[in-house]
């Protein structure tokens, strides 16, 4: 058996849309002349992963992640390249490839809206023909680890939005798939219901070894789950690799983050390293990577510190770093053109 | 999904589509109170004829014949157009795209999990029928029986086929409602649902005879209420099938070309 679960080579995924400026006289212009545009979605990117494997797809919005995503799961035909999901090309939608997968999509539902999720599950059981036995320990497991308990029997209509995402994803996985491809999986649950579809994302692929894609605008979706990221920007992959050595990479300086007993001079905290942010709560400073333990030495010598942590650079600010990096350099290839 | 497994997951599907319908049943109620357009035609044709029958058709002729025009709409309803056109431009046809289950099959069995409701309004107005215009007019013939089950049957077909197809030009235009709408007055003036086809002018009636329109409510209504012998019966249900057979070559070729279209807007 292959290690390797899917393989993108020169992936172009464009459309042509119609533009059309505002306006009376540019809508009747239109009825005679459209001006057709292309748009690359997706723009010749390639990677490999391996099975089991937990990989972040990020991007800002429109940067193609949840295109790569359609393409992946057969619901878009690419315009060039190869892809291949186990050896599948997705596109063809082959039954033995459609019960290999999930797509779970934040902001789309498969449940029943009128019906309790019981009968999304029992349509799912009989469209996956899954065997009664495996459908009942499958179900059990599910219920346990998301807390379903009498959501099941409940009309979709009358869930919240996380109880119902609780559902969709045990829907999704009733037919127990080989590959779950997540597309904003957590998108506008609290707090507390984020960590919980997260802990239980981590729990499948622990359990079962299945391979896991997830595009998420929540950072802390991806440091928990995706120890590698795929960075997709204007459709160009920006980055493959591990999420540390991004963070290094993009910020190597350390955080320091401080408690103090009492008010403290600029100055001197300034001799530490530099002030990111002062409040009530603390102090953050940062450091250059190799001055670390210098820097704690100082801090813990000259200031009242009550508490301290070194940390990295926030997620968000790395992407938004990486991002403007991208654009600097496409900007300038542009211009050199 | 092979045919075998399709057939295995038909009594949960059908089930689950039941269960969907009875939810909406409100829903269904107002369409069966749109559908009653036979009744209001049964009551304009039945004045018309009282001094003098027209064409072959008599008060009680009117009268049978609109009760069961009523009774095949009630059984051979679809609506896939207006839902593949909603779920193309909304793009949630993702989700049936990624169940290992040809979307056709799930939208024909989400339609005619409808019948058995329909049932419940069909079943009086038929009793109402034989009452009122006795059960000489039905068909004596065993063979025209079958004929009849294989024209209600194919009656349905060309309904949700071309509902399908319809549907399916959505994947180029975006939206392909009003082109059903133009199906739609066409289905109402040429399908034997207002005027019976016999009463149209030889000219129009000659264009009827090509169109598929009457195949899906004039023709099982004809066998219903035994206006057509053996011969003319079976040369009608020939040409039923065959328009069965167009219009599932053009589904396959439109579906295949359609999805390469398939955006999956949202999400």
């Amino acid at each position: 058996m292959s290690q390797t679960m899917v393989s993108v080579q020169s992936l172009r995924k464009h459309y042509t849309v119609h533009k059309r400026p505002p306006g009376l006289r540019a809508a009747l212009g239109s009825l005679f002349r459209r001006i057709p545009s292309v748009v690359k979605a997706v723009d010749g990117i390639s990677f490999e992963i391996a099975r089991g494997e937990r990989v972040g797809f990020l991007g800002p919005n429109g940067a193609g992640k949840t295109t790569t995503l359609k393409v992946l799961a057969g619901l878009l035909h690419p315009s060039s390249g190869e892809v291949r999901v186990d050896g599948h090309v997705p596109q063809r939608r082959e039954d033995a490839f459609l019960k290999k997968i999930t797509l779970v999509m934040g902001q789309k539902q498969q449940l029943l809206w009128d019906l309790p999720p019981s009968e999304t599950f029992a349509l799912n059981r009989a469209i996956y023909e899954v065997p009664e036995p495996q459908f009942r320990d499958t179900l059990a497991e599910l219920t346990e680890l998301l807390e379903l308990g009498d959501l099941v029997n409940k009309p979709t209509r009358t869930l919240s939005l996380g109880e119902r995402m609780k559902c969709e994803l045990a829907a999704a996985l009733i037919h127990r798939p080989q590959v779950l491809f997540l597309d904003e999986p957590t998108i506008g649950l609290d707090v507390s219901m984020q960590v919980v579809i997260r802990d239980f994302i981590k729990a499948y692929n622990e359990r079962t070894g299945a391979t896991l894609i997830l595009t998420s605008h929540y950072m802390d979706d991806v440091a928990a789950l995706c120890p590698r990221v795929v960075v997709i920007d204007k459709g160009v992959l920006s980055y493959d690799g591990a999420l540390d050595e991004l963070v290094r990479r993009i910020r190597p300086e350390k955080r320091l983050v401080l408690r103090l007993d009492g008010p403290v001079d600029r100055t001197a905290l300034e001799a530490v390293g530099r002030v990111v942010s002062t409040d009530a709560a603390g102090v953050t400073l940062q450091v250059p990577q190799d001055s670390v333990n210098a820097a704690v030495s100082r801090a813990l010598a000259t200031l009242p510190v009550h508490d301290l942590t070194v940390e990295n650079a926030p997620l968000e600010e790395v992407m938004s770093e990486l991002f403007a990096q991208s654009r600097a350099a496409r900007g300038e290839v542009e211009d050199a053109a | 999904m092979s045919v075998r497994s399709t057939v295995r997951a038909l009594p949960t599907l059908f089930r689950v589509g039941f269960a969907e319908m009875v939810a909406y049943r409100a829903e269904m109620l107002v369409w069966v109170l749109a559908t009653t357009m036979p009744l209001i035609m049964l009551a304009l044709w039945s004045a018309v004829a009282r001094d003098a029958p027209v064409g072959r058709f008599g008060q009680e002729d009117f009268v049978a014949y609109f009760l069961a025009t009523f009774i095949v709409r009630q059984l051979t309803g679809a609506w896939v157009a207006w839902q593949l056109s909603f779920e193309v431009r909304t793009g949630t046809l993702a989700m049936r795209l990624l169940r290992p289950l040809h979307p056709m099959v799930s939208y024909a069995v989400e339609n005619l999990s409808a019948i058995p409701l329909r049932l419940i309004v069909a079943f009086p107005v038929a009793v109402l029928a034989l009452v009122l215009t006795g059960a000489q007019r039905l068909p004596r013939d065993p063979l025209l029986w079958g004929v009849l089950l294989l024209a209600l049957l194919g009656g349905w077909l060309i309904t949700f086929l071309a509902n399908a197809v319809i549907g399916t030009l959505a994947l180029w235009t975006g939206s392909s409602i009003k082109v059903m709408d133009v199906w739609l007055a066409l289905f109402m003036v040429f399908s034997g649902y207002l005027v019976p086809v016999e009463l149209f002018p030889p000219l129009i009636r000659g264009a009827v005879e090509v169109l598929p329109f009457r195949y899906q409510i004039g023709f099982p209504v004809e066998v219903l209420t035994g206006a057509l012998h053996r011969g003319a019966a079976l040369r009608l249900l020939l040409g039923q099938w065959i328009w069965i057979g167009l219009f599932v070559l053009g589904l396959r070729i439109m579906w295949r070309r359609g999805l390469q279209r398939f955006a999956a807007y949202g999400g």
